[in-house]
């Protein structure tokens, strides 16, 4: 029987008769007997297999060969809620080990030390970062980080109804709320932008009313525009409304004033930027921080400082009255597994970079998009910023000849200029969104400086033989 | 700490030393970094002509300073006081803490996966949807249902987009029903998932056999109600064979039957849901499907569905077009909508569909019996020394409870942390809530007879120490890295992160 073991499985053929035996059975079969043969499978289903460790890599090998990936085979500068960043090697490195890959939620905190002490860790930082004193311990990814943080302030404001959007908010964060609150009796008022691509102040306070629960703005927006948080907040809390802060770079957080500096009571989104790749949009790294007197409305879980018998310093997970756990239908909400592992990696990311290392990042990403905002400026390249509002590392670009052409001219010379935004933003038609990181060296920008001149230079010449 | 307890604690072994590692904060020295970054190469500008002052943040004076190696040495110290599948057998009931193949880990990490942006265009990205396409593809195969949704994060958003889908369902019917049937025994978040959909929980009582009973289903089971939601097999290991019969009650009063899939493992390539009858349906591929758990995530919660809820899948889903080209469809008017960012934990579906392929079809069946096979194992091992509450058929859990022990004083708390002491990760405990002092073991296929054989005699030892000796466990653990944490003090003095000493005064 040997030719049937199998790797995964150490149980089998030497030990079975004697396991039956134990057990008053004679066949595997009589294991199921409970399971009514009607639900049964006939035959084994029809699935390839077991392959070998060899045969599985020849196979993945030619689907991750049928990607075009930056780095690789193109030059990418696309961004929209998911930033390509460098990742130390010491990152991976300590994910895998085995240790922390493949240990369970720390709900026996004896044996969970390591991932309690780094979750503890990961709190102390996304604190440091937003500025709010009480982060929890992951959501999934920043679009429902951002749903439960409208869920959380609607619970604060129990009577109002109302939740104020910005149109600037990632268009996906806002489909994700959508979703979230279909069956549930909310009043979603979204509000457009400026000339500077920052949310329209006017507006914002033309809708903000008793009856508003919680204001929403994310900053840098979807735009790449720095809107700063003083003022939605401010306009939230004249009408006792919760004032939320949406980040979607977080890496934005090392340089611009933090969302709790800024007012806001809720910071939420997403930190991918710290350490993970862009991997196809998952898995990812939701994250939440509030204000103290908010913290038992927060969902997620929370790992705190305690003492053992002995009186040494260690951590447990805590507040878990909030949890569907122990509370079920009345939880804050249906979270359960999160996103541990990559919050380690952010930790490791974050600890890694440090106080100055951090900060000189978000610089470069801050200068090196300056400086392709100002190449694009200073010549015709048939693009030009489409708002004046000031930006991180992103910035939204006017084409003067259709963006889809554009977009897949530049695609066949092996880049990927932007995200195009007339699918989410009829009015943007004819503008994609660029982003700009350290993994795009200056010789990146010049190449996409030269294809935009090219092709200006090209679209010149048919004019004129035209 | 003092100078003369360093020198007491460097004269133990290295590992009870690291015992005392502190945080990474504590360990910050000015100076130091972890990080070599590369040039700007591009000509600087003054930070405040780019951005307004108002708008930058000062120096990040709290963020530590720390070297590579620091860095490096402190996670591995503090990764030494968790204990992992890899060291030993975890039998967390319900959790499916199984083996984590390492070639997973390996597949997942591809450039052509890892650095492939989510809003690259389709033609560059054939090889993510095509994997994509496949994973549905085998998913749809064990599971006997039409379509498979990979976007849930989670087994709970999961159950989440699938009561949506219900619910929509019944909307396209002009239904108002808003009841959801959930039995005592099941997860958390099952109820929770519910209530975040729009629907009111009624719950079932078990009965004695630890299933559903029909007539109490059949009396619940009104024009009202959405849908039973249904943990198959349920929490106690147990199959409920009425299942064709469930089905038909629920189906008869026009309800949807849900199928908690995150006891899959107990009958993946055994058994279908498809021909159960179910008619939506979340499986966990950290479960079944050994995507790591990693410290409690990410996992990822495909959710299947039958022909009725199909229109309602959320968006995008991966089609193949007449060329053979695979492509995002965003174009579902009926859709739920999204209930995340981007295609979903696309790292773990390359993980779920490596271990699918390195097993296949038959090895799957094989994972269910041998997983089913070493729960019942354990189950006779213990049962003369450990009350168990429901004597049906166990598939691939079991679940004890603490009553005989309580006789001395003893409870489940300490019959998990003394087990500690013996070198195990404790079951799961105080769940399901229908079982007074809950034991929950789960061995998992991945687990050997020798090492089954060692938990058994583990408990059985411990069974004896609470007959001989109750003060001893109510003191455990006594040999890992902490000793029992005060969690009364954690929820009354709530300390939720570091802070920087306060500055000496003076």
């Amino acid at each position: 029987m040997a030719d049937s073991a199998h790797r995964y499985i150490p149980v089998g053929y030497s030990d079975l008769d004697e396991m039956l035996r134990a057990i008053g059975l004679s066949t595997v079969e009589e294991l199921f007997a409970s399971v009514p043969k009607a639900v049964c499978f006939e035959a084994p289903p029809a699935i390839e297999g077991p392959l070998s460790d060899q045969e599985l890599r020849r196979y993945f090998q030619k689907l991750e060969g049928n990607n075009q990936v930056a780095g690789r085979d193109l030059i990418s500068f696309l961004g929209g809620g998911a930033y390509r960043h460098d990742s130390p090697a010491a990152v991976d490195y300590l994910i895998q080990r085995g240790e922390f890959l493949t240990v369970y939620t720390p709900y026996q905190p004896e044996v969970s030390q390591g991932t309690l002490q780094a979750i503890f860790e990961f709190q102390t930082f996304i604190s440091m970062l937003t500025g709010l004193p009480v982060a929890n311990a992951s959501m999934y990814e920043g679009a429902s980080a951002f749903a439960e943080a409208v869920l959380m302030a609607a619970r604060i404001k129990k009577k109002r109804r109302k939740v104020v959007v910005s149109r600037a908010i990632h268009p996906e964060y806002r489909a994700t709320l959508a979703t979230y609150v279909r069956n549930l009796d909310f009043e979603i008022v979204e509000v457009g932008w400026d000339g500077s691509g920052r949310t329209d102040g006017a507006a914002l306070e033309a809708v903000i009313d008793d009856q508003t629960a919680c204001v929403a703005i994310q900053s840098p927006n979807y735009f790449g525009v720095v809107e700063g948080w003083q003022r939605a907040s401010d306009l939230a809390h004249a009408q006792g409304a919760v004032s939320i802060g949406v980040v979607t770079e977080a890496l934005s957080m090392a340089l611009l004033a933090s969302p709790g500096a800024g007012g806001c009571d809720i910071a939420c989104g997403e930190a991918q930027s710290f350490g993970l790749p862009v991997s196809y949009g998952g898995p990812y790294l939701g994250f939440m921080a509030v204000r103290d007197r908010f913290k038992r409305s927060m969902p997620g879980r929370l790992a705190g400082e305690t003492v053992d018998s002995e009186g040494r310093r260690v951590w447990v997970l805590t507040l878990s009255t909030r949890e569907q756990h122990i509370r079920r239908e009345k939880s804050t909400s249906n979270i359960c597994t999160n996103q541990a592992l990559c919050a380690l990696a952010a930790t490791i990311y974050l600890s890694l970079h440090g106080r100055h290392g951090l900060r000189r990042l978000a610089e470069m990403n801050l200068q090196r998009a300056a400086h392709l905002r100002r190449r694009l400026t200073a010549a015709d390249h048939g693009v030009s910023p489409r708002f004046d509002g000031p930006g991180f590392n992103e910035m939204v670009l006017r084409s003067s000849t259709p963006v889809p052409g554009l977009l897949g001219a530049l695609e066949q010379e092996g880049i990927l200029a932007g995200v195009a935004l007339g699918k989410d933003y009829p009015e943007l038609e004819d503008c994609f969104l660029t982003a700009v990181t350290e993994c795009n060296p200056p010789s990146e920008l010049a190449q996409l400086e030269e294809a935009l001149l090219r092709r200006t230079r090209q679209a010149e010449t048919v004019g004129e033989t035209a | 700490m003092s100078e003369e307890r360093k020198v007491e604690s460097r004269k133990l072994h290295p590992e009870v030393y690291w015992r005392d590692e502190g945080l990474l904060f504590d360990g910050s020295r000015s100076g130091r970094i972890g990080v070599q970054l590369p040039p700007v190469g591009v000509e600087e500008v003054e930070l405040d002509q780019l951005l307004p002052a108002e708008e930058l943040r000062g120096d990040l004076e709290e963020m530590p300073e720390l070297s590579e190696s620091d860095v490096i040495r402190h996670f591995s110290r503090i990764s030494r006081k968790n204990y992992a599948l890899d060291i030993g057998l975890y039998p967390l009931g319900s959790c499916t803490m199984k083996y984590n193949p390492r070639i997973n880990e390996e597949t997942a990490r591809y450039t052509g996966f890892a650095a492939s942006h989510p809003l690259q265009p389709d033609s560059t990205v054939q090889g993510n949807l095509e994997l994509l396409w496949e994973l549905e593809g085998v998913l749809k195969t064990l599971t006997g249902m039409p379509r498979v949704s990979l976007q849930p994060a989670a087994g709970a958003q999961g159950e989440f987009a699938g009561m949506l889908m219900a619910r929509a369902a019944l909307d396209a019917r002009g239904e108002q029903r808003r009841t959801v049937l959930i039995p005592d025994s099941a997860h958390g978040t099952n109820p929770a998932s519910a209530h975040f959909a729009g629907y009111q929980v009624q719950e079932l009582l078990s009965n004695e056999r630890g299933t559903l009973d029909l007539e109490d289903l059949e009396r619940a089971m009104t024009d009202e109600v959405a849908a039973l939601m249904l943990t198959v097999p349920n929490t106690l290991g147990v199959f409920e064979d009425q299942i064709l019969e469930i089905s038909r009650i629920v189906h008869s009063k026009g309800g949807f039957l849900y199928c908690d899939g995150a006891n899959f493992n107990a009958f993946v390539g055994k058994a279908l849901p498809g021909k159960m009858g179910v008619d939506v349906l979340h499986l966990n591929l950290h479960k079944t499907f050994t995507t790591p758990h990693g410290g409690g995530g990410p996992g990822a919660g495909p959710v299947a569905v039958g022909d009725e809820l199909v229109p309602f899948l959320p968006a995008p889903t991966v089609e193949r077009g007449a060329d053979g080209s695979f492509y995002l469809d965003y174009d579902r008017p009926r859709s739920v909508g999204r209930v995340r960012s981007f295609n979903g934990q696309f790292g773990m579906m390359i993980r779920a569909l490596t271990y699918i392929l390195s097993m296949g079809g038959e090895g799957l069946a094989r994972v269910a019996e041998m997983a089913v096979l070493n729960a019942n194992y354990v189950r006779q091992g213990l049962e003369e020394d450990y009350h168990l509450p429901y004597s049906s058929p166990t598939l691939h859990e079991v679940v004890f409870s603490d009553k005989w022990q309580a006789r001395h004083g003893v409870s489940t708390l300490d019959i998990a942390k003394r087990l500690m002491d013996y070198g195990f990760h404790p079951p799961t405990t105080y769940f399901p809530l229908i079982v007074s002092g809950a034991l929950m073991i789960e061995p998992t296929e991945t687990t050997g007879k020798e090492e089954l054989d060692h938990l058994i005699a583990a408990m059985r030892a411990i069974a004896e120490e609470a007959r001989t000796d109750p003060d001893l466990l109510k003191g455990a653990p006594y040999s890992t890295p902490v000793r029992r944490c005060d969690e009364v003090r954690a929820v009354k003095k709530p300390v939720l992160r570091w802070y920087p000493p306060e500055p000496e005064a003076g």
